[in-house]
């Protein structure tokens, strides 16, 4: 048996090492840290509650709109607060306009670049990938960043600027758009929508989402050459990697639910496990456990967030088997993924469930899911752009209470978030954030139950004299770690 | 070609994000055409693992020639010292012991955000981590290199404030070092790059008329000035916000809330809630740069007697009621 310890990595939206254990080329078993603590739950008791809108956002650069909309949703849920219909439109085309950006992001920028690494110069498709996909100077990035840039002007005009906005109110939006600014979204959203169409699918988006089934997917990718399509080229990569063997977890998936409509949510709220189906979530059996992470307090009592607690000492940081500032959420005791498939197999999409069913959740299934959210999403942001009202109010300022509980859930690009928080006389008394990476790259925990990325690494093939193995790269950027979220 | 080596720290990865941001033209053209060769940045590069530690190493032996230096994020000293608070992933190494190494070898050393520059929200309330900036801790000079450190290019460290950064403020501070060798007296008494920091956020600001008039709001989403109620520190904050405009044609004003100031060392810690303005007697404590403090007092309550009723009405709407009268040159 050889031990590797691989980091810092890069392309994960904060620090990461990881120690390997390897045995006959393959990884035994996998050890995740967190590198990073800087305690944004103790900084914030004592704050005024209100003043979390200004805390939050800054939790992550990445999901900080998520951050904001899950802070507003737990102020409004404490003080109940109902959202405005424009609220609720604006808050949903701020969380779209954030998580697709990730989306693309991350499959160009992040998870592509390392298809391009010298390893794989002996491979047919190596050269054309190189030159498309080489992380700083391939073509793709050439286009992409422009798109995105672009595409978040959706920011510009409804949130200020991004990341770190204060427009997101419990009760709705500080922004009231006007009739030439709603006329501008509507510009730019199909301006996205084009770009989306003409590079990653090759295909008009209506065509995409008739997807319904493994064989309708297969037919689509058959019908052009490869490098037709940014989405056709990562599957003929899949294939040809195999890449659906790669990064297996349990398959327990998670989704909090997101972009609601006068209470209903188009993406539903539950949990998918391989022996039970679709179920509901059971809030109340969420907690905490901090057996395995550099934390004080009762390593054998893992709590649920409403009485949860994080606090870090010298000692703590010396703790006998811990090895992560992270802590390890747990549900009913068990390890839950979370993330795009998650909210595609929970919301009842016809191809993912045939796709979980005959793979599982694997480093291929993650990538379709998070592109095909795309597809998915950008037709709704046009809906909803279409339906802002400029004769309604976008805000419904009604004070807060001085005294209560709240929580706020929401789905950041990466999966599901959740904010809980308490308030004494106007101020907070207890805060505690999970966010998505949170779940996905938690340390094991009391029963030495491995996280689910430490569980998807196991078996992970690493090639004679690899320092930093690439099958461990595919891995761990399958699941668009959000790291700088993931301890906060 | 010059060298640019990012690293990032007790900060939440928001000022690459804007960075990626920059348009016209994008971030890789505008570094490439500048003559900036991106060593390694975490987020963009190729290079992981022993790939990473190998460019870092030689920097430090004095094989490769770091030009430039970023970072991002607060400096984590703790706990005791020990910065173990961020240990740099796969090396074992504090990533303050890291940032002292580099800084030593850099020609420029940039603080990005107001984290590295001054310690920003990771070091509100107690301070648990014992975060600081790089030479700045609030508004104190030290930090963790000392308030005695110069770069190669005998530069303290340059802070190009915010939280986050506006991309082109980066962009142009990054093209300057390279084209036109800057002196001290191209940053201000905080260290920030100048060509952003000479101006205020008041500068531009759509609802100068409302400010003219005393016109406020009184709750997120009105048109009014936000300086009287709602906290806004757009008069006294040192950005050009209003005239450069954030993602195409954003800023904080302009989507309805206050500016909180945060290109300004301890913006973290308004000692009062964000969004209410706090108030001695009615007027404000804040009054803005440069205004003698009778003078405020007196043209303000003659500008609220003279409030035309259009302002007075739409400062209180989500939404204009009522739009300027027009003016004929012909009378009927």
């Amino acid at each position: 048996m050889s031990r590797l310890l691989v980091g810092p990595f890069n392309r994960v939206e904060g620090d990461l090492d990881i120690a390997l254990e390897v045995e006959n080329n393959r990884v035994t078993s996998a050890k995740v840290n967190s590198t990073l603590y800087r305690g944004f739950e103790q900084i914030l008791i004592g704050k005024r509650a209100i003043d979390a809108l200004v805390y939050t956002p800054r939790i992550c650069g990445i999901c900080s709109i998520s951050q904001s909309i899950a802070c507003a949703r737990a102020l409004a849920d404490l003080s109940n607060i109902a959202i405005t219909a424009n609220g609720e439109r604006s808050h949903n085309l701020l969380l779209a306009n954030e998580s697709l950006t990730d989306l693309l992001t991350h499959f160009y920028l992040f998870f592509m670049p390392d298809f391009a690494r010298d390893i794989y110069r002996e491979k047919s498709w190596y050269d054309a990938t190189k030159k498309r996909f080489k992380a700083v100077e391939g073509e793709a990035t050439k286009t992409v960043l422009p798109a995105r840039a672009k595409f978040l002007h959706v920011m510009g005009v409804m949130a200020g600027r991004w990341p770190h906005t204060l427009c997101i109110q419990p009760g709705g939006s500080s922004k009231a758009i006007s009739r030439h600014e709603r006329l501008r979204l509507l510009a730019t959203l199909a301006d996205f929508r084009s770009f989306l169409e003409n590079t990653l699918f090759g295909d008009n988006l209506d065509n995409i989402n008739a997807i319904q089934s493994i064989s309708d997917f297969e037919h689509w990718i058959n019908q052009e050459d490869y490098t037709q399509s940014d989405l056709r080229w990562f599957m003929h990569l899949s294939r040809d990697l195999e890449l659906s063997t790669f990064g297996r977890t349990d398959s327990q998936l998670l989704s909090y639910g997101n972009f609601t409509e006068d209470k209903a949510s188009l993406i539903k709220r539950g949990i998918w496990t391989p022996a039970n189906g679709l179920q509901n979530l059971p809030l109340d059996k969420i907690t905490e456990d901090i057996s395995h992470s550099w934390m004080d307090g009762d390593a054998k009592k893992a709590l649920h967030p409403t009485v949860g607690a994080t606090d870090v000492s010298l000692q703590s940081s010396e703790k006998p088997d811990a090895y992560s500032w992270c802590k390890a959420p747990r549900l009913d005791g068990d390890v839950f993924e979370t993330g795009a498939l998650a909210r595609a197999v929970i919301s009842g999409n016809p191809l993912f469930n045939e796709l979980i069913h005959s793979q599982g959740a694997n480093v291929n299934t993650r990538v379709i899911a998070r592109l095909l959210e795309l597809a998915k999403i950008v037709p709704e942001m046009q809906r909803w752009a279409t339906e802002l009202d400029i004769t309604e109010p976008y805000c419904n300022n009604k004070p807060m209470l001085a005294d209560g509980q709240g929580v706020g859930l929401t789905e950041a690009a990466r999966g599901s978030l959740g904010h809980w928080i308490e308030v004494k006389d106007n101020h907070i008394s207890r805060y505690q954030i999970i966010a998505p990476t949170t779940w996905n790259f938690s340390p094991r925990d009391i029963d030495n139950k491995p996280g689910a990325l430490e569980k998807s690494l196991e078996g992970a093939p690493v090639q004679n004299g690899e320092k930093d193995p690439v099958s461990v790269q595919h891995i761990v950027r399958s699941f668009d770690p959000c790291m700088v979220c993931t301890v906060h | 070609m010059a060298n640019l080596l990012w690293l990032q720290s007790g900060g939440c990865g928001g000022c690459t994000m804007s960075l990626l941001n920059a348009e016209n033209p994008d971030l890789m053209s505008t570094l490439k055409n500048a003559g900036i060769n991106l060593l390694w940045h975490p987020s963009l590069s190729e290079e992981t693992g022993a790939e990473v530690r190998d460019i870092l190493e030689k920097i430090i032996d004095g094989t490769l020639t770091l030009d430039i230096l970023c970072v991002e994020g607060a400096l984590l000293r703790g706990p005791h010292g020990t910065g173990r608070y961020h240990i740099f992933g796969g090396t074992g190494i504090p990533m303050i012991d890291w940032v002292e190494q580099l800084s030593k070898k850099a020609n420029y050393t940039l603080a990005i955000g107001s984290c590295a520059a001054f310690g920003g929200v990771t070091t509100a309330s107690d301070n648990i981590t014992d975060a600081t900036g790089l030479q700045f801790e609030g508004e104190l000079r030290g930090g963790l290199l000392g308030s005695e450190f110069t770069s190669q290019k005998a530069m303290p460290v340059i802070n190009v404030a915010g939280c986050p950064v506006h991309p082109d403020w980066v962009t142009e501070t990054l093209m300057s070092l390279v084209i036109d060798n800057p002196s001290e007296e191209d940053f201000d008494e905080f260290t920030r790059p100048r060509l952003y920091t000479d101006q205020l956020v008041h500068h531009g600001c759509t609802r100068n008329e409302y400010y003219e008039y005393k016109a406020s709001a009184e709750q997120p989403g009105e048109l009014g000035c936000m300086m009287e109620h709602m906290g806004c520190l757009g008069t006294q904050a040192h950005a050009d916000c209003n005239t450069r405009l954030w993602n195409g044609q954003g800023s904080c004003t302009r989507a309805g809330y206050a500016c909180i100031n945060c290109t300004a060392p301890e913006f973290e810690e308004p000692r009062h809630s964000f969004t209410e303005t706090p108030k001695i007697a009615g007027i404000p404590v804040g009054l803005p740069t440069d205004m003698p403090k009778a003078w405020f007092v007196a043209l303000a309550s003659l500008s609220k007697a003279a409030t035309p009723e259009r302002l007075k009405h739409n400062a209180r709407s989500e939404q204009l009621i009522y739009p300027p009268t027009l003016h004929k040159k012909n009378k009927s």
